[in-house]
């Protein structure tokens, strides 16, 4: 599923607010999440899951083809953890078409 | 303090004038969606920002960490976000250009 076939399915449960709308709110929530990713600032969406980022420190490297040694700045990335119920909600959905 | 759907609410109430009762639905609706698409087995790419895709795990060997004893890990399927280049250089301060 795409950005715009989330907005759609999201505009069939609000049909009272305009796609445009949605569409807008949608592109806020994206930037106003990374922005706090930005900031360090820890999101936590109950049920869901949480964004966090994970900080790698600067460390000294060495480069693999000579052996020069080179400094390798600090790095971040951003880490999804899914909360209880996605996590059981996704598995399930795997037992189900199993068993 | 973690950004919890309360601050993302207040956003868009603030940012595009839209009455708390809608702003809370839609995003309520925007992570709703998001789990029930990861639920059916479909992933989710988010254009800018990042993709939840689904991986199916072999069982494996585990063992409790607090009693030491063995036991095997069944087999799940697990959520995983992988951030877009664009949402990595964002965190990083750099734009996509640069990276």
């Amino acid at each position: 599923m795409t950005k715009s076939e989330l907005i759609k399915l999201m505009s069939a449960q609000y049909p009272h607010v305009s796609i445009r709308d949605i569409e807008l709110a949608t592109r806020h929530m994206l930037d106003y999440l990374s922005d706090a990713l930005r900031e360090n600032e820890r999101i936590e969406i109950r049920g869901f899951g949480s964004f966090s980022l994970h900080i790698r420190p600067e460390k000294q490297g060495r480069n693999p083809k000579t052996g020069e040694p080179v400094w390798v700045p600090e790095k971040r990335v951003p880490h999804f953890k899914p909360g209880k119920e996605l996590r059981e909600q996704v598995d399930y959905a795997r037992a189900d078409v199993q068993g | 303090m973690a950004v919890t759907k309360a601050e993302i609410v207040d956003m868009l109430f603030d940012t595009m004038g839209l009455n708390k009762r809608e702003a809370k639905g839609i995003v309520e609706s925007f992570f709703d969606s998001i789990r029930e698409t990861l639920a059916r087995g479909e992933e989710v790419k988010l254009s800018g920002f990042g993709n939840f895709t689904l991986r199916e795990k072999n069982p494996r060997p585990g063992r409790n960490p607090k009693t030491g004893v063995e036991i095997t890990i069944t087999a799940r399927r697990v959520v995983t976000f992988h951030p877009s280049q664009k949402l990595k250089a964002y965190v990083n301060g750099r734009s996509e250009q640069q990276s």
